[in-house]
């Protein structure tokens, strides 16, 4: 069990100790560079075509079919067509805002991946500070967006850019504010000890995961509404609404360039996915004592595709929200809520001493879940109870 | 050796990132510059081994200041600066007499300062929790009040966007009349 569980530590090990002692550490780090962005990039690829048929699947009708069989091959020939597709830039576009942006949205994001840990023993780089380091990189990608739609020189591409980045300001807040009380209850920013602090099962068969209590079922969904909206996708595709603004900042991009965006996109939507899974579900955690002899890394695996599988999911079943419903969501809905989860988590740490007896955690757990509970129906009907602006369209003749 | 090397390339680049903010005609790249001179200092304070500082750094100023700072180029005046005003302004006399009073007035209190001839502490890592301690117990007067603002301004916004004001009604001659609702219907 403990061999398959480090069959990749091991291997690292001994694929270090084949090399000089001399370049040993850096051949260590160009090793995990090269998994990191191996898995992630066949990640990608398997993503897209899974998407693609899922989404063809709910919306009743085949997806790919053609390229290899069954479609399979769809990613390989999306990614040929990427590649040699001629490369256009705009006359009268900033060539070299232009040309770094791509390069901006990804390098930051491929970097984000280093501190989550995707296995015992398993992560890149143990920061002290990791949360923090995920956050504070994931904040590079707004300045990219803006880079790619001021520097494109178009109007759809400048109204897709500040879309994007008042989308991605306003989300960064509750995204923040949601996976605070996991810092607070975990005491540690380091994402390694944040696993760590949900290993263990209550009466030997409830895990310790944060999703498991209230704070945490709240701030999971909290988490993942921004996690969303943070990655773009549907129903917070708004900065590319393909209806109403051509593709946003991505308009003026064409071949491997607009891959690029498309990588980064995606990897974003990983990283956040990972970082989700990391917070609140366990990490790598087996969810039952009698599971743990399944590799670790296999349970991380499998919480992520569940939540990759969730997001497709959402994006075939929402429509797109209009750009005030977007900001009022972030603002006056979500913003509250996690500041009132912050609260909870204080409640449930104090309330510590109520959970040695059975009857003692039922009244801590539901009196905490109460006041989320009371707060998301206030805050519901008061959002609701303020009219939306009539809308008068007028349209030319 | 190889600290050392790091750290020049990490100054050079910096300071070569402030002086294109300062000199070049477009503001959009001044501003992308100024960001870029951000990333190069928090990159220096990870190289001092201040990890959370430079997080915190490159949180707050690439990705917010620097947002900030190209959002007001783009909702004031042109991104272009008009080609007839000079880089250098010809009143540079004053500037130059302010900008050396200026330096004064940081460079003395910096060489008369003890921690001049201070040798560097042994052991500079300062690890996260550290500073989390000390800030809950030393600085906790400071940590809430600024905490209190912070939230304070972070609602404030909020309150500035509920405005509830009556929704527009565009009053031109070319609409259609309009319809009355169903609750105007049943009041007559």
């Amino acid at each position: 069990m403990n061999a398959l569980d480090q069959i990749f530590v091991t291997l690292h090990h001994w694929l270090i100790g084949l090399f000089p002692a001399a370049i040993q550490p850096l051949v260590s780090i160009v090793l995990i560079i090269a998994t990191i962005m191996t898995v992630f990039g066949t990640c990608f690829a398997v993503t897209t075509i899974v998407e693609r048929k899922t989404l063809g699947r709910m919306q009743n009708r085949y997806g790919p079919n053609r390229v290899g069989p069954w479609g399979l091959l769809q990613p390989m020939a999306d990614g040929i067509k990427m590649l040699i597709k001629e490369d256009i830039v705009p006359f009268s576009a900033d060539k070299i805002l232009h040309f770094l942006a791509p390069l901006v949205l990804t390098v930051p994001i491929w970097l984000a991946f280093s501190v989550l840990p995707f296995g015992r023993n398993m992560t890149a780089v143990e920061l002290d500070a990791g949360l923090l380091f995920f956050f504070a990189i994931g904040s590079a990608s707004e300045l990219a967006v803006f880079m790619a739609g001021w520097s494109s020189q178009n109007k759809y591409s400048l109204v897709g850019a500040m879309r994007g980045i008042a989308q991605m300001i306003s989300y960064e807040v509750p995204l923040v504010l949601a996976s605070v009380p996991v810092v607070m209850l975990a005491g540690s920013l380091s994402l390694t000890d944040i696993v760590q602090s949900q290993g263990g099962y209550a009466w030997g068969f409830i895990p310790h995961w944060n999703v498991f209590t209230p704070w945490g079922l709240a701030g999971f969904g909290l988490f993942l509404i921004a996690a969303t909206a943070e990655s773009n996708r549907s129903p917070f595709d708004l900065p590319e609404g393909e209806s109403e603004i051509i593709a946003g900042y991505l308009t003026e991009y064409s071949g491997f360039k607009y891959a690029l965006f498309f990588l980064g996109e995606y990897l974003g939507l990983f990283a956040v996915t990972g970082l989700a899974v990391t917070l609140f579900l366990g990490g790598w955690h087996a969810p039952m004592s009698i599971m743990e002899w399944v590799p670790s890394w296999l349970w991380f695996a499998a919480k992520f595709g569940v939540l990759i599988f969730v997001f497709i999911w959402v994006r075939a079943t929402l429509p797109r929200l209009r750009l005030d419903q977007m900001l009022n969501l972030a603002w006056k809905f979500l913003v509250p809520l996690t500041l009132i989860n912050l609260l909870v988590a204080a409640v449930w740490y104090w309330s510590r001493p109520l959970s040695d007896s059975f009857a003692g955690l039922e009244l801590r757990w539901l009196s905490c879940a109460a006041i989320i509970a009371l707060s998301y129906v206030c805050l519901g009907r008061n959002l609701n109870r303020i009219p939306s602006p009539q809308r008068h369209y007028t349209y030319g003749t | 050796m190889a600290h050392e090397i790091t750290f020049y390339l990490i100054a050079l680049l910096t300071l070569a990132a402030a002086i294109a903010a300062m000199s070049l005609r477009n503001l959009v790249h001044c501003a992308l510059c100024a960001a870029g001179a951000f990333a190069g200092l928090a990159a220096i304070y990870l190289l001092l081994n201040a990890e959370f500082v430079g997080f915190a750094q490159f949180l707050v100023y690439v990705g917010a200041v620097a947002i900030l700072i190209v959002f007001t180029i783009l909702l004031t005046q042109g991104v272009e600066m008009k080609s007839s005003v000079a880089l250098v302004s010809p009143s540079w006399l004053t500037g130059l007499a302010i900008t050396g009073l200026m330096l004064a007035c940081i460079v003395a209190p910096i060489l008369a300062s003890p921690s001049l001839h201070r040798s560097a502490p042994p052991n500079i890592a300062a690890p996260v929790k550290k500073i989390g301690e000390e800030l809950m117990t030393g600085c906790i007067l400071p940590l809430e009040t600024v905490g209190l603002l912070l939230t304070a301004a972070l609602l404030g916004a909020v309150v500035i966007a509920m405005s509830d004001k009556p929704p527009f009604q565009p009053k031109t001659a070319g609409n259609p009349p309009r319809r009355e609702t169903q609750e105007e219907v049943s009041l007559r």
